[in-house]
């Protein structure tokens, strides 16, 4: 992890008619570390990635990548620079076997650019190396899984998928919302050193949860987002400590128990 | 007859390994024709239709056949594997229909140079004018491309061009009627076994994901009006070949090249043949031009009869005969003792 700032907010203000989902909000992400954004449901995490990413289009603010700007920019221009993101609402090719979702990104013009997976198509290329992406995100190879029609995979499965959509693309950074929701305490398990790897792959991670424990472990700083707003920056540490935190998650038992733990 | 008071009916799947095109129909003869009958027997009995029909009429009517299974072939297409509803086969037949006879009529192409051109050209014209309404999904772009062929027929129409309400007349045919015939039925193989290849190669995926979810494959970092207007350019370059063929066939273009019938009967030969098989389009239109035939002798009840086939089909078999019968094929049944 370095000081380098990969990815830079300012001033995020978005609003839908008179609701103001996100206000001014300012961070940075440094190049190769794992950033965690939590906050109460509803507090404007997932409007946030939407306007890093492009899909909707920010009110008022700028994002600069690698000190160029970005915002305004459309969702698949921003995408093909190597910022990819996972659906807080998981929808796979649903009609396709899991290793033909990815064949998607791999078709991809970044995928060809930088994947040195070049050509593939009529030899099958894709295919093995998209089996080889699901293996590498905890799909067995050997078993039928990778192979299933994606509609009939279990949740884990799916998160895992969504994860290897972002992979296929050889992406920066990965903007992850809530990987971990919905997933058994022994599958977050599984989950958590994959998410170590890859930030040890050199990807920049961003990373949306609810799980707070578990978010802890990977995560090396966190931003607290409460009615659209950013209430502090931090350790995981200082940001447990803070009052304001204290009382945005006020009454909720996790806090606490993330706190005895930490 | 049974009694089916000691003997049931008992259905069963064939095996996997049968039902796959994988490697394992090399295995034997015998499972080599249980997959390739089907496909044998689709090629030859096109091939055979203009034989055996009686009389020029008929044999007529096997090329119209063709003209609307083109049509089909490239509804289905565009609404199964695009997801993009398109009611413009008026649209793409005129706009083929009118190009191949201007090409013909005042620069004096041969049907062998005006037909590919047309296509291509009348494809490349059709996509650029749809392209505005490619991010409409669903029903609204099915009304803009219903509305193409209906304002282009008033604009020749008002301003009398393009030959106005007689439209253009002496354009050359083709060379005698079984090149015709033999024509337009390879271009529907053709085109049937074409786009099925198309559909499985890793770029029909992508257009499978466009219509799946969209949002994802923008996150991929792909354009997804590029692939929409890909899809729209393959689906109008069918429609666009067709018309270019019918201009020939009727050694004449005008506006009722924009009839409605262009894009409503491609449709209800899909719902009966099986949306999303491709073949189940062709052999829908082989119903259905035929029926539409033999009912013109009730003038106006004709539409009545239509509608009631139409209506006992999507009642009755409303997957469509194709998937119908594909699972019929895959299955056997037997009687077996209580
Ligand atoms: N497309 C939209 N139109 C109108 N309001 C919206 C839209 N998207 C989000 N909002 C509103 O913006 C606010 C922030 O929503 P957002 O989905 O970003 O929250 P979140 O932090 O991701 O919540 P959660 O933890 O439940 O996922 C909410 O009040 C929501 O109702
Ligand atoms: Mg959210």
């Amino acid at each position: 992890m370095s000081e380098e700032t990969i990815l830079k907010v300012l001033n995020a203000t978005k609003t839908f008619g008179g609701v103001t989902a996100l206000s001014r909000v300012s961070f940075e992400v440094r190049q190769g570390e794992v950033l965690g954004i939590i906050g109460p449901n509803g507090s404007g995490k997932t409007t946030l990635i939407n306007c890093i990413t492009g899909f909707i289009k920010m009110s008022e603010g700028e994002v600069m990548y690698k000190g160029k700007k970005i915002s305004g920019k459309s969702a698949h221009k921003i995408a093909d620079m190597g910022i990819t993101r996972t659906f807080q609402i998981m929808r796979p090719y649903y009609t396709l076997p899991a290793y033909k979702n990815l064949i998607i990104p791999l078709f991809a013009p970044r995928a060809k650019r930088t994947g040195g997976w070049r050509g593939g198509g009529k030899l099958g290329d894709r295919d093995t190396v998209s089996v080889d992406i699901l293996e590498e995100i905890g799909f067995e190879r050997d078993s039928f899984v990778p192979y299933k029609i994606a509609s009939t995979l279990p949740t884990g499965y799916l998160k895992r998928l969504e994860l290897a959509r972002c992979l296929a693309l050889k992406p920066e950074i990965i903007l992850c919302d809530e990987v971990f929701s919905g997933l058994s305490m022994s599958e977050i398990a599984s989950m958590v050193p994959l998410i170590e790897r890859l930030q040890m792959d050199g990807i920049t991670i961003v990373m949306i949860e609810h799980r707070l424990r578990e978010l802890f472990q990977v995560a090396n700083r966190v931003m607290v987002l409460n009615f659209g707003v950013k209430l502090v920056e931090g350790t995981p540490e200082e940001v447990m400590a803070d009052e304001k935190v204290k009382e945005a998650y006020f009454g909720s038992q996790e806090v606490e128990e993330v706190m005895n733990y930490a | 007859m049974v009694n089916t008071e000691q003997f049931r009916r008992e259905r069963l799947d064939r095996g996997i390994k049968i039902r796959t095109d994988g490697l394992y129909a090399l295995m034997s003869w015998r499972e080599l024709s249980y997959l390739t009958l089907p496909r044998l027997i689709l090629i030859v009995g096109m091939l055979l239709l203009p034989l055996i029909v009686p009389g020029m009429y008929w044999q007529k009517v096997v090329t119209i056949l063709c003209i609307y299974a083109l049509l089909a072939i490239s509804f289905d297409f565009l609404a199964h594997y695009v997801g993009l509803v398109s009611l413009g086969g008026a649209f793409f037949i005129g706009a083929g229909g009118y190009l191949a006879a201007i090409l013909n009529s005042t620069y004096g192409f041969p049907p062998i140079l005006t037909i590919p051109i047309a296509t291509l050209v009348g494809a490349a014209v059709c996509t650029l004018l749809l392209l505005p309404c490619l991010p409409l999904r669903g029903v609204y772009f099915a009304i803009v491309t219903l509305m193409y062929p209906l304002v282009l027929a008033r604009i020749i129409e008002a301003l009398d061009i393009l030959g106005g309400t007689d439209g253009i007349v002496g354009v050359d045919s083709f060379a005698n009627r079984w090149v015709e015939q033999y024509a337009v039925i390879a271009m529907v193989l053709l085109a049937l076994f074409g786009i099925r290849r198309l559909v499985n190669l890793d770029i029909g995926l992508v257009f499978r994901a466009v219509m799946d979810n969209d949002q994802a494959v923008r996150a991929s970092g792909m354009n997804i009006s590029y692939y929409k207007a890909i899809a729209v350019f393959i689906g109008s370059a069918l429609g666009c070949l067709g018309g270019a063929c019918l201009v020939h066939i009727y050694m004449w273009c005008g506006i009722s090249l924009f009839a409605l019938d262009f894009s409503i009967l491609p449709i209800a030969a899909t719902v009966i043949g099986g949306s999303g098989t491709l073949v189940g389009p062709v052999l829908g239109c082989l119903i259905l031009v035929p029926i539409s035939e033999l009912l013109r002798e009730f003038g106006t009840l004709r539409i009545v009869f239509y509608s009631l086939i139409l209506m006992g089909f999507i009642v009755f078999r409303s997957e469509g005969l194709m998937v119908y019968g594909e699972r019929k094929y895959h299955q056997f049944q037997r009687w077996v003792k209580v």
